[in-house]
């Protein structure tokens, strides 16, 4: 069973305290924007095989969201952390490229 | 003034390997606020009578508890006449900043599970770690218990007590008892 640590209430919560929200750091296009922006935004998802960066949310806990690293084939967890940013903080990418070298994901590599 | 009711009217069961009470009607007020702000620490030191409590954590003193349920948002259990006056210094002192206070005491259920076997009973039922030297007196945890979710605290040794959403309270009452039933215990704490 997967268990994340939530920066929030700094729970080791396991799969069933937690609830799934997708992909992370999914980037929303407003009013003006282009259809193949706006498409990206919608549908467009990498669903990667290894290294892959979701949200989740604590929702039997403390109730908030927050983001998880981890690996989609080994389900290794590389960390958490705060949902309140738009890109992996250094830290969490350095654990990663110490156990993935060479790995990327979108823009962050 | 109606008479406050809760929700299972007090029912109380030992039947089992631990006392099993639903205790109210309990006053409850959910407080938000930013709790690094002082201004919002003095406000609910003044109003509650306790201090903030750390991560996880619930301050006790008298009939009052204070439980830390997310970084920033409080419960306040205090005796069920006390909650108006309570909200009403709350939101006094709180006026002007960006934070919250509403009484949710008849949304929601309290139980107690008490003896040497509460742990275990717990246990049985939620994914947090129990372990005695995990989970000691005074420490608060949200989590789920079987399908709904729940928030505990260890008032004191062997006596844990439950908050649940009202709509669930005989489903957490059925859940508590089944738990308990005679000859269920487990010995692993």
């Amino acid at each position: 069973m997967l268990i994340l640590h939530c920066p929030y209430c700094g729970v080791d919560a396991d799969e069933t305290e937690l609830h799934a929200g997708g992909e992370a750091h999914v980037k929303r296009y407003g009013p003006g924007s282009s259809d193949a922006e706006f498409e990206s935004y919608l549908f467009v998802r990498e669903n990667p095989k290894g290294v892959h960066f979701e949200r989740w949310r604590h929702a039997n806990g403390c109730g908030k969201w927050f983001h998880a690293a981890r690996c989609t084939s080994t389900l290794e967890v590389f960390g958490t952390y705060s949902a309140q940013t738009t890109e992996p903080p250094q830290e969490i990418k350095d654990k990663i490229s110490a156990k993935r070298p060479g790995w990327s994901w979108r823009e962050f590599a | 003034m109606s008479e406050p009711v809760s929700a299972l009217g007090g029912v109380t069961w030992a039947d089992g390997i631990a006392q099993i009470a639903e205790i109210g009607p309990q006053g409850m007020i959910t407080l938000r606020g930013d709790f690094d702000d002082p201004e919002f620490r003095v406000a609910v030191k003044n109003a509650v009578g306790l201090d903030m409590p750390g991560q996880r954590a619930v301050q006790m003193s008298g009939e009052n508890t204070l439980c830390w349920m997310s970084p920033d948002e409080l419960l306040v259990l205090c005796p069920y006449g006390d909650v108006a006056a309570m909200l009403a210094a709350l939101t006094s002192a709180l006026a002007g900043h960006h934070a919250l206070a509403v009484n949710v005491s008849d949304a929601r259920a309290v139980f107690r599970v008490t003896g040497p076997y509460a742990r275990e009973i717990m246990a049985k039922l939620t994914p947090a770690d129990l372990a005695p030297d995990a989970f000691k007196t005074g420490m608060f945890r949200r989590t789920r218990m079987a399908q709904v979710p729940a928030a505990f605290f260890l008032r004191e040794t062997d006596s844990f007590e439950i908050v649940c959403f009202r709509s669930v309270a005989q489903y957490m009452f059925d859940l508590l008892k089944t738990a308990a039933q005679p000859g269920s215990e487990v010995g692993y704490f």
